[in-house]
């Protein structure tokens, strides 16, 4: 079971390190899914409002992680 | 497995886009694998060095059995899944996968996470091993960490290959590149013999960071039916646009961490 468990920690840990990141990232993805299946908003405008946001995201990541490690030295 | 997923020439555009993709996806697939198994081949290495190449190579092709019956076994999935729900899927996992080495790439570049050290990585898995050694289950645990190290970072190069190729069936051109990779670490490492320590990891996580995240975004958009201008061409704009991003990102946060030191040593 031991084993079980590190190897599904493993393979979640794959594609999470800041959680709130994978979070923001999915519902960033989930948002642009329904605005083009249901709001009728076009491929091509989803594929860039995924674009801008996922930089978005990325940058508000990296930038949350350097000042929560300046605040722990 | 379907026959989109082959490597066949005849079937491979050959136009501009299709070299691009193709390309790219060699790189990508060569360049991520590279940094996964420089990390198991620190282990192996370790493992063998210190309680023999017995244990170390035992767990080695184990965990290759594994990740071969793992690939037979799910390989042919791929075929049945839908081409666009497939690149959607794949674009979703790349995100977060991409972003992650990205991220991470990032903070390290700008010295707020330490680089990953290989020598540091094998000297404590040396230093695990030799106090293991009076452990009558000492050769079971060495090749134990030989199986897990390649059976973890396989994984990962099997998503990998998986990832960058399925999307627009060259599987077969990603595992050339995972392939290229593992032969030429294992090269430099017969020819070395010690940990890869002076492999520039970091800027590979970089650009593979980069690069995974643009076929991220690429493929998910293509999922929900995006036309992409100049059509495979666009995933150099968007990788460019993340590169671009990401060294701003270095360098701000580079200037904000020289004068933070700086200030505290007046």
């Amino acid at each position: 079971m031991t084993a079980l468990r590190t190897a599904i920690a493993e393979l979640i840990g794959m594609f999470i390190d800041d959680g709130q990141l994978a979070l923001t990232l999915v519902a960033l993805i989930a948002i642009v899914t329904l605005l083009v299946k249901f709001a009728g908003i076009g491929g091509l405008a989803g594929g860039l409002l995924l674009l801008a946001g996922a930089i978005g995201l990325l940058v508000e990541s990296v930038y949350r992680g350097a000042r929560r490690k300046r605040a722990a030295d | 497995m379907d026959s989109r997923y082959q490597l066949d020439l005849t079937q491979v555009d050959l136009t501009m886009t299709g070299i691009t993709t193709i390309t790219s996806t060699v790189t990508a697939s060569f360049l991520a694998s590279f940094v996964e198994v420089v990390e198991a081949f620190t282990i192996i290495l370790a493992v063998g060095l210190a309680r023999g190449w017995r244990p170390a190579l035992t767990g080695t092709v184990l965990a290759l059995l594994v990740l071969g019956a793992l690939i037979l076994l799910l390989g042919p999935l791929l075929g049945l899944i839908p081409l666009h729900l497939l690149q959607f899927g794949i674009g979703v996992l790349l995100i977060l996968f991409g972003m992650r080495w990205l991220r991470k790439a990032i903070l390290r570049a700008a010295g707020y996470v330490g680089l990953h050290d290989e020598e540091k990585a094998f000297a404590a898995q040396a230093d695990l091993l030799a106090r293991q050694a009076a452990d009558r289950r000492a050769d079971f645990l060495a090749g134990t960490a030989a199986f897990k190290a390649v059976l973890l970072e396989g994984v990962e190069v099997v998503f990998i290959v998986i990832a960058v190729g399925a999307g627009r069936g060259l599987l077969g051109y990603a595992s050339l590149g995972a392939a290229a990779a593992c032969l030429l670490v294992l090269a430099i490492g017969f020819l070395v013999h010690r940990p890869l320590a002076r492999v520039p990891e970091n800027t590979l996580k970089f650009v593979v960071g980069v690069m995974l995240s643009s076929f991220g975004v690429f493929w998910t958009g293509e999922g929900l039916g995006a036309n992409w201008p100049g059509a495979d061409a666009a995933l150099i704009a968007i990788a460019l646009l993340f590169l671009v991003v990401s060294l701003l990102s270095v360098r701000l946060l580079r200037g904000a961490q020289t004068g933070r030191i700086g200030a505290a040593s007046r």
